[in-house]
């Protein structure tokens, strides 16, 4: 006899080991799987440093781009991703963080509301090459705003407004309700509920969100490219109305260039941008934690 | 009557005269009393009904609360007690679909008169809820954060002082008032909520089950607070412990199926009810 010898009652036919091994194999190709995905991370930046890093110094960072492999560097376009990620940060937080507050304390429940709840989770799937048309038409255009740094931001915050909004949607809708009840019941008004209470214990989940939007929103470059950042430009920003390249565009044609240096350019470009959404992410965590710390 | 009924009943007598009502000598209302402190209720309801889309939770209840009384509203789970409480400060306000009619008066303010500032009832009537809620803040923040936003005048220090000792919390936080509200125990906290509530100096406290979180020694330092309190406010509290209601309260209404059953003095409704249904439910032969 196998296992049923084991069973409480005859009625049962429990199968145990049959269930232990299925088990076991599930928990093994887990793990296989993510060690997999790990590995293919691990060989890309393995790959990267050792062709890129040979490339990284001061010269490389604050030099304009060039013909000449040696003299080149990315000081416009490292400017201009900052330009831009700051840009679309102070667009995309405020707009979306309000969204999201209003969705979630403020809007009725009707069909409308929930016709734009549908419809942002499936503005979240919308590929960046239409943002960057819409951003073409809307802003460069129509506005007149020109191939601006403006415009880029305006187009990448439309890009990732959607997954700020669900996050913080979510985020909002996990703060308990008593929490808002007791404020109430304590005479707050609305506004002073929302702000006092429901925002500084929504903070960490809206982090976690922005952080994942502007990682996404500082590695795209079609809809950048769309709206016009052009390939060669020399010098950084000014303002936000001036033209402007960013890191992923530079990247891009370095990699297309026919000498075998610019290939390692373009590694050193891939680290340097590796390491601006590290230091950004960096930042974002701090202030998650520093929320964290104080709802504690 | 079965002597079980007869042991039962001497029983809640006894749990009523175990605890001296603290502050006070035990003095029993007189029916005189009662009309005169329904005369004088300030906090009343007539015909009252509250639903939920088309459900009835409350059916049209007549209810006064005496003033510096303590009124316990009882009832099995669902009889819409908690509902008819929360009709009194606004706090239906917040449940979709939730609707209330009739006619809820305190002093000579309307309640849901559409010129009423629901935030004002809620200064003037103030809740502590079934499941302490304190905010995740330092306790000292708990208590200052309501009057600061409502534009208190005063010393705040002073104030977070005397409100935590008023609900007898003041010993044991003292030292500890910038730390976490949440690193206090489930009573403590539940103290630290009414003391909150003090703090914007009601004149009305409704209590939604304060004590059903909480241990035996929480819940008789809430009950002695309550009965130091009525002095002030007038005291509303709902609960599903029969033993409570008889302990701290002056008045008691029995609830059931949105109906108000019956209300009188909590002896009377303890010892001596007036309908059949009162009597099954106070002696635990249903709810």
């Amino acid at each position: 006899m196998t296992s049923s010898e084991h069973s409480s009652a005859p009625e049962f036919n429990s199968r145990l080991e049959r269930r232990r091994a299925f088990s076991t194999i599930f928990k093994n190709s887990c793990a296989i799987l993510s060690w997999l995905c790990i590995g293919v991370l691990g060989f890309l930046l393995v790959h990267i440093f050792s062709s890129g890093w040979e490339w990284i110094s001061f010269d490389f960072i604050k030099n304009a781009p060039s013909r000449m492999p040696h003299k080149a560097g990315l000081f416009s376009a490292l400017m201009g991703t900052i330009w831009i990620i700051v840009t679309t940060a102070a667009i995309a937080i405020p707009v979306g963080v309000s969204s999201a507050l209003y969705l979630e304390e403020y809007a009725k429940k009707n069909r409308l509301n929930s016709f734009i709840e549908i419809n942002i989770s499936n503005l979240a799937g919308v590929p960046s090459i239409v943002y960057g048309i819409l951003g073409l038409t809307l802003f460069v255009r129509f506005m007149k705003l020109g191939p601006s740094v403006l415009s880029g931001a305006l187009t990448l915050s439309l890009l990732i407004l959607p997954v700020i909004i669900i996050a913080s949607r979510e985020a909002i809708k996990a703060v308990p309700n008593s929490i808002r009840l007791s404020a109430f019941a304590l005479g707050a008004t609305q506004f002073q509920t929302v702000f006092h209470h429901v925002l500084p214990a929504a903070m960490p989940g809206i982090m976690t969100g922005v952080i994942l939007a502007l990682s996404r929103a500082i590695g795209e470059t079609a809809p950048i490219l769309m709206v016009g950042a052009v390939a060669y430009v020399s010098r950084a920003p000014h303002g936000i109305m001036d033209g402007f390249t960013a890191l992923p565009i530079q990247i891009y044609n370095w990699a297309r260039e026919a000498k075998v240096e610019f290939e390692g350019l373009a590694a050193g470009g891939i680290i340097v941008l590796l390491l601006v959404l590290f230091m950004m992410n960096s930042v974002a965590i701090l202030i998650r934690n520093k929320t964290q710390k104080a709802q504690s | 009557m079965t002597p079980v009924d007869e042991a039962k009943k001497t029983s809640e007598k006894e749990l009523m005269n175990k605890r001296p009502k603290s502050t006070k000598p035990e003095s029993k209302i007189s029916s005189g009393d009662k009309e005169n402190d329904l005369r004088n209720a300030e906090l009343k309801g007539e015909g009252v009904v509250i639903s939920y889309g088309s459900d009835q939770a409350v059916k049209g209840v007549d209810i006064a609360f005496p003033s510096n009384k303590i009124t316990a509203v009882i009832g099995p789970s669902g009889c819409g007690k908690s509902t008819l409480l929360r009709a009194f400060n606004r706090m239906n306000d917040f449940i979709l679909g939730a609707k209330v009619e009739g006619s809820l008066m305190y002093k000579d303010m309307d309640l849901y008169d559409k010129n009423i500032d629901p935030v004002e009832v809620r200064l003037r009537i103030g809740m502590v809820f079934q499941k302490p809620n304190p905010f995740p803040k330092t306790i000292f923040k708990n208590i200052a954060w309501a009057p600061q936003i409502n534009g208190y005048t005063g010393d705040i220090a002073e104030l977070v002082e005397t409100s935590l000792k008023r609900a007898a919390l003041w010993n044991e936080v003292s030292d500890r008032l910038h730390d976490s509200a949440l690193g206090l125990s489930g009573g403590q906290q539940q103290r630290l909520c009414i003391a909150r509530s003090l703090a914007m100096k009601p004149e009305v406290l409704l209590m939604d089950e304060p004590c059903s979180a909480l241990d035996p020694v929480s819940t008789s330092h809430i009950e002695d607070l309550m009965l130091e309190l009525k002095e002030q406010y007038t005291i509303v509290i709902v609960t599903h412990n029969m033993q409570q209601a008889a302990r701290v309260s002056d008045y008691t209404a029995f609830m059931d199926s949105g109906n108000l059953v019956e209300f009188d003095e909590t002896s009377t409704i303890f010892t001596n009810p007036k309908e059949q249904r009162t009597e099954d439910y106070v002696s635990g032969r249903f709810g």
